[in-house]
């Protein structure tokens, strides 16, 4: 069976009961694995009791967090700092430099143009093609499409179309999330995938990035994050203790 | 003509009657579509308790994929956060009634 991964669910941490309710409703419509936006100075203990809440719901919490850096700087000194404290890092490119510097960063999974103007999007070739070897994502967030009207969502549209050829062409992974802020943007797995054939992306490709792309980035970090890993492909499978005397 | 059923799930603040769902589809797959692309749909409303908000329309199947867009398209009805959830999708009613209502 697949299993379903939302990577972008938006509630206010402070308000607990929000945060149960969503995470309860993603659980409703099907989603394995919930990525919840958490601020970058979280302590463990709130994050435990976001882990306790998505357990009794029967769903799998990945710790994620959202850079809008302003500078180039900035963005390195944020993920030199934070990388290691969480599951998955995203960075809102609102410039083009930041745009870049983020697509070529190893250490960036994912790639987030919030604004409905095509001047403020900034996923062309180029970046797609950096983004592309360093294993970055570019993340769709359903909540911007279905929150606008009129001829914002037009430009929307247009800019997903030809935002989602670019990644097909660069074979850069797209991830469909929601990024919802309360339970009524909130949408089943399905929904998301018809809702992607308003920017030609066929429903098996929709399906996917819903749930094997989002879920192998997912692992490869938990990978990566275990006390475990070493470097890529090298990893402790025993320790002293746990060795046979030869 | 091939036909699909979908039953649906209604969720919203607000009672919400048969007119509101349907005028709530029709705009917004008018905004989607257009007058050309709602005239291919086919759809058509069945049937809807309120008491369960849950409901069940048909459309060509040629149009699902049209019809399921501006379902999920739909975030208000009379002014109010509403949302419709696809729960289930069928070729004959019998069989969505046994898949998806039972």
């Amino acid at each position: 069976m697949r299993k379903f991964v939302d990577l972008h669910l938006c509630p206010s941490i402070e308000n607990l009961d929000q945060v149960e309710n969503m995470v309860k409703k993603s659980s409703e419509l099907g989603y394995h694995i919930v990525g919840i936006s958490l601020p970058p100075d979280i302590k463990r203990d709130e994050i435990s009791q976001l882990q306790k809440i998505c357990r009794d719901s029967k769903t799998d919490l990945v710790t994620r967090v959202d850079f809008t850096p302003k500078t180039r700087r900035e963005l390195l000194n944020n993920l030199r700092r934070f990388r290691r404290r969480f599951e998955v890092i995203s960075v809102i490119c609102t410039s083009k430099t930041i745009a870049r510097q983020a697509a070529k960063d190893r250490r960036v999974d994912i790639l987030s143009f919030p604004s409905t103007d095509p001047r403020g999007r900034f996923f062309d070739d180029a970046e797609a093609e950096l983004a592309s070897k360093a294993l970055s994502s570019f993340e769709i967030d359903i909540t911007l499409l279905l929150s606008s009207k009129g001829f914002s969502r037009v430009r929307l549209l247009s800019c997903l179309r030809k935002e989602v050829a670019i990644a097909k062409k660069f074979r850069v992974p797209v991830v469909i999330s929601s990024g919802a802020t309360c339970e009524h943007l909130m949408r089943g797995p399905h929904d998301y995938a018809s809702l992607a054939f308003l920017f030609n992306v066929t429903p098996s490709l929709a399906l996917r990035a819903l749930s094997e792309d989002p879920l192998a980035m997912v692992e490869r970090n938990r990978g990566k994050l275990s006390p475990d890993y070493v470097v890529e492909g090298v990893r402790i499978i025993r320790r002293k203790n746990d060795c046979l005397d030869v | 003509m091939r036909r699909r059923y979908l039953a649906l799930r209604v969720v919203s603040e607000q009672p919400v009657s048969q007119r509101d769902i349907t005028s709530a589809f029709w705009n917004t797959l008018l905004q989607l579509f257009g007058e050309y692309g709602a005239s291919q749909v086919g759809f058509g409303l069945i049937d809807y308790n309120p008491q369960k908000g849950e409901a069940i329309v048909r459309c060509s199947h040629k149009a699902l994929e049209m019809v399921r867009a501006s379902i999920a398209s739909i975030t208000e009805i009379n002014e109010k956060p509403a949302t419709l959830h696809v729960i289930g999708v069928s070729g004959t009613l019998r069989a969505l009634r046994k898949k998806a209502l039972s």
